[in-house]
């Protein structure tokens, strides 16, 4: 015991060590050759208190300093659990989706909806890649490729075709299952990473031909201009009609992107328990014994692929109709990779725990707007931490095996 | 003619400096099968290393006297630095996952890059950095044809570094070792091989030549920035890809495909869709050969 | 008798949550064979990993010539003169069989007693000296058994873990294998803990023999007392 803790001591220290040697050159040499000690120091410092109140407090956990506050917070905390347990599933479902009907009328804020509904597009992006990843787990890395053909079907048939919001969404899923299929269908073959590689590619290459193909896509300056989404509202002015009104009301919007996600989840969480969603697992664990057991993988990975892009499709439509703006800027690799991390953090596979990594993710960038700068830090630093501490992801799927690439 | 000429020495040029890099992606591919996403940042790091220290080197007054000793000794400097940092990364960030799946390194990667990328932003600023610009003056003339100083150091220092590469990992006993961990690190770590000393020489040795990579680049095109690590990162990554992942002849040959296909669709086709020559050339000799151009197989010379 | 060059005390060892060695002991004395038998999944490969420290161990002690070593990592261990030939072989496939076989004494460095030993390989395994260059991958299973073998000589063990030789082989071939296990014993005096399904074999070829069932050792015994107990023929010889 102590012994070990004097080894995590050493290798803290010499860690600190190294920091301040990589530290050093990054900030203590000026643009004009002239050096400085005082900022590396400062920073060198701050960082050396951080780790030492840490390790001090891992330490004293470790030798059961703590424990006569650890113990009561554990004990309360396995109760409450042992309590929420006993309720039924369905109560749960009845609080969310509560709480989620009646979210605009307890925060009216507009950042709080705007935070909702951001919320509520990831949720949607991560479960449509959780089909691809989680389900038939094939690494995409370009996924936001679909999002953007999504948001520019509806963007450019408004815009040019003057298409409204509800008639435009078919064709967005249409367009990009299409889309999923042509950047499906010559993956099928390559298998781990190759696969990631061509899928960053083809996001990459859908990415600069929205941004190059000024004639139609008005290039890196976007789509201007395009309608929010309408709806049917009955009115009993001239007797019994239908009105067509614009939904400008942001708490309006969020019903929609509600709606979405809820659609969203119920198809997964389908997909999941179907045929097909076990064929994808059976893919996913092992491809060969998938296929000697009579599973067409061809086409079930292609299906995945198109499933996948459909969600992220209309994600997309609902996300340009919300903007009424769209340009290529908005669907750079970073989002892919922003997608990913909810899925990963989440828990693949798991529905509540996508849920819970989209609104992990976007309340934490929420959160640190504040230090804008340091954000994509803390972001980046979050991510590593996570995998080290929790890779599994907050809420693991009980059904998740390891996959046959994985062992050596 | 001469402008096919020209754009052949432009593109053996970006070719090797893709081939540096690539060497990374492939070599740690190679014995720990992770993409890692942070190779960029290692390369945007180098520059920026790269660019200090000659900064403090003019500040010495020792530019005038002797400016390629100064290059030389930043760049020796430079990959040391980059080497240092690969290791310290490997050992917070990847070390640990070894055991987890490849995709909770992948994160891991992915968080590192952008941690690295905007720790780099917050040290430096968000502006580019100019590089100092006499190396790249004097040079060649043939008619319409010219050679400048610049690329014939990059041309040197490339074939340099990879042969050194190829001696290290195929004549010496480091290099045996190396090859023998990508192949089998259990049965490595029973013939008495250090697989975690090996591993993080492996990082240090890939982060040093995308470190060299970085310097050039910064000379070639005048300046860096904290986020150029990512795109040259993708297109090194295709590289790497395209000759078979893990395979050093293969990085080597992907970079000058990559870098060829970007220079003569720049010229001849547009210059607007260079980077999407590249990943379709990528797209397409994968579809017709999943495991890459020199990949025979998946676990083929790995390292 | 005298001072065991191995020993095992109550060894406990599990992947995830299943428990694959449960306490296990046992001894090996300087310069003797012994064999581990059992069926598939019993925990003989696991035993021999977690000697090695691939597998960590969760509870007991290993003394390996008086040293405890169960913390010490897997790579010091052939240079105290302990190795192991796995399971499988695991000849590493895209190197050449000289590489393989340098790789063998890796740790170390005295570049003429390497070239002699390889010599000495030789003069055991004439059939690699035709295959030097050739990569380890390609050659043949038996070949590839004596390639593993010859590497593991190339450290000078002093205590030498065989994890079944005879898996996959030719009836023919299995017998010069054990031919070879036995000289090695008795010319270079390289102590032997054998691994085996072929519990007859192996049984012959040793001095003492451990059964192991379900991660416990459950038998331990000379071996021709083993070869002679009628439930250890009943279970592992087919009679």
């Amino acid at each position: 015991m102590i012994r070990e803790l004097r080894k995590i001591w050493k290798s803290c220290f010499i860690g600190l060590l190294w920091f301040l040697a990589l530290l050093w050159p990054m900030t203590g040499i000026n643009s004009d050759g002239t050096l400085t000690f005082a900022r590396p120091l400062e920073i060198w410092l701050i960082v050396v208190v951080a780790a030492v109140v840490i390790m001090l407090i891992y330490s004293a956990n470790k030798s059961g300093m703590l424990a006569p506050f650890t113990r009561p917070v554990q004990t309360a905390a396995g109760g409450l659990a042992g309590q929420a347990a006993r309720l039924p599933i369905w109560v749960w479902l009845l609080v969310a989706l509560g709480l989620a009907m009646f979210y605009p009328v307890i925060f009216t804020s507009r950042p709080a909806h705007d935070v909702a509904i951001n919320v509520l597009i990831y949720i949607s992006l991560g479960l449509g890649l959780n089909i691809v990843i989680g389900l038939a787990g094939m690494l995409d890395l370009g996924y936001i490729a679909f999002y953007g053909v999504g948001a520019y079907t509806y963007a450019l048939l408004n815009v040019y075709l003057g298409f409204s919001f509800w008639t435009a969404l078919p064709f967005a899923a249409l367009f990009a299952a299409i889309a999923g299929c042509i950047i499906g269908y010559p993956t099928l073959r390559m298998r781990g990473d190759y696969l990631a590689i061509v899928t960053l590619a083809f996001g990459e290459i859908v990415r600069l031909i929205l941004n190059n193909w000024m004639e139609l896509t008005n290039g890196p300056n976007g789509v201007l201009g395009i309608d929010r989404p309408t709806m049917l509202v009955p009115t009993f002015d001239d007797g019994f009609g239908f009105e067509v009104i614009s939904l400008r009301k942001l708490y309006m919007l969020y019903y929609v992107a509600l709606a979405l996600a809820v659609f969203t989840m119920l198809c997964v969480y389908r997909l999941n328990y179907s045929r097909i969603g076990r064929a994808w697992e059976a893919i996913r664990e092992d491809e060969t014994a998938a296929e000697l057991m009579g599973v067409n993988t061809f086409l079930l990975k292609l299906l995945a692929y198109a499933m996948g892009a459909v969600f992220a499709g209309l994600a997309g439509a609902f996300f340009a109709g919300r903007m009424k703006f769209v340009s290529p800027e908005s669907f750079t690799f970073l989002e892919s990779a922003m997608v990913l991390c909810m899925v990963v953090l989440g828990g693949m596979a798991s529905i509540p725990g996508i849920i819970l990594g989209a609104a992990a993710l976007v309340l934490m960038q929420e959160w640190f707007r504040e230090f804008e700068t340091y954000r994509m830090l803390v972001f980046g630093g979050c991510m590593v931490l996570m995998m080290l501490f929790r890779p599994a992801g907050l809420i693991p799927a009980r059904r998740m095996g390891r996959r046959s690439e994985d062992d050596e | 003619m001469e402008v096919f000429i020209q754009q052949c020495i432009n593109a053996l040029t970006l070719g090797g400096l893709y081939a540096l890099i690539a060497l990374g992606y492939t070599m740690v591919y190679g014995v720990i099968q992770l993409i890692n996403f942070a190779h960029g940042e290692f390369f945007a790091a180098g520059g920026y290393i790269g660019v200090l220290l000659l900064g403090v080197m003019t500040a010495m007054g020792l530019m005038e006297s002797a400016p390629w000793m100064c290059l030389g000794v930043s760049l020796l400097l430079t990959m040391l630095y980059c080497a240092f940092l690969a290791m310290g990364v490997e050992r917070i960030a990847y070390k640990p996952l070894r055991k987890q799946t490849r995709l909770a390194a992948l994160i891991s990667a992915l968080g590192m890059s952008i941690f690295l990328s905007n720790g780099m932003m917050l040290a430096r600023g968000p502006l580019d950095q100019p590089y100092p610009l006499e190396y790249s003056s004097g040079g060649f003339e043939f008619g319409l044809i010219t050679i400048n100083n610049l690329q014939i150091v990059i041309w040197v220092l490339t074939a340099v570094l990879l042969v050194a590469l190829n001696l290290l990992v195929f004549r010496s006993r480091i290099g045996m070792a190396m090859r023998a961990v990508a192949q089998d690190k259990v049965m490595s770590a029973l013939v008495a091989i250090n697989t975690n000393r090996i591993i993080a020489l492996t990082f240090a040795i890939g982060a040093g030549l995308a470190a060299a990579a970085g310097i050039m680049v910064g000379l070639y095109y005048g300046s860096v920035r904290y986020d150029m690590g990512f795109v040259p990162g993708i297109k090194a990554f295709a590289a790497a890809v395209l000759g078979g992942i893990g395979n050093i002849t293969g990085a080597m040959i992907g970079g000058l495909i990559i870098g060829a296909v970007e220079v003569f669709g720049a010229a001849y086709i547009s210059g607007e869709y260079k980077d999407v020559f590249a990943f379709i050339i990528l797209i397409a000799v994968l579809y017709f050969k999943p495991t890459g151009i020199m990949g025979e197989n998946i676990d083929d010379t790995r390292v | 008798m005298a001072e065991p060059i191995l020993e095992l005390v109550e060894v406990s060892a599990s992947y995830g949550k299943i428990k694959a060695l449960k306490e296990i002991s046992l001894k090996v004395y300087p310069g003797e064979i012994v064999a581990m038998i059992g069926a598939n999944g019993a925990g003989k490969s696991t035993t021999l990993m977690a000697i090695c420290g691939i597998v960590p161990v969760q509870a007991g002690t290993i003394v390996y010539a008086g040293t405890p070593i169960t913390t010490i990592s897997a790579e010091r261990l052939p240079v105290m003169g302990l190795c192991q030939v796995p399971e499988g072989r695991r000849i590493f496939p895209r190197l050449s069989v000289k590489e393989n076989l340098i790789l063998g004494g890796f740790y170390r460095t005295d570049k003429s007693a390497i070239d002699a030993d390889i010599e000495r390989v030789f003069s055991y395994f004439p059939v690699l000296k035709e295959r030097l260059n050739q990569q380890g991958g390609t050659l043949s299973g038996g070949e590839q058994q004596i390639l593993a073998i010859g590497r593991a000589l190339m450290s000078r063990p002093k205590l030498l873990l065989l994890d079944e030789p005879s898996l996959g082989l030719a009836p023919m071939i299995v017998q010069k294998i054990f031919d070879i296990i036995s000289e090695i014993n008795t010319q270079e005096g390289v102590t032997i803990l054998l691994v085996e399904q072929n519990a007859n074999l192996a049984l012959q070829a040793s001095s003492r023999g451990y059964v192991l069932e379900t991660g416990a050792v459950t038998m331990a015994d000379t071996a021709d007392a083993l070869l002679a107990n009628p439930k250890i023929r009943a279970a592992y010889l087919g009679e």
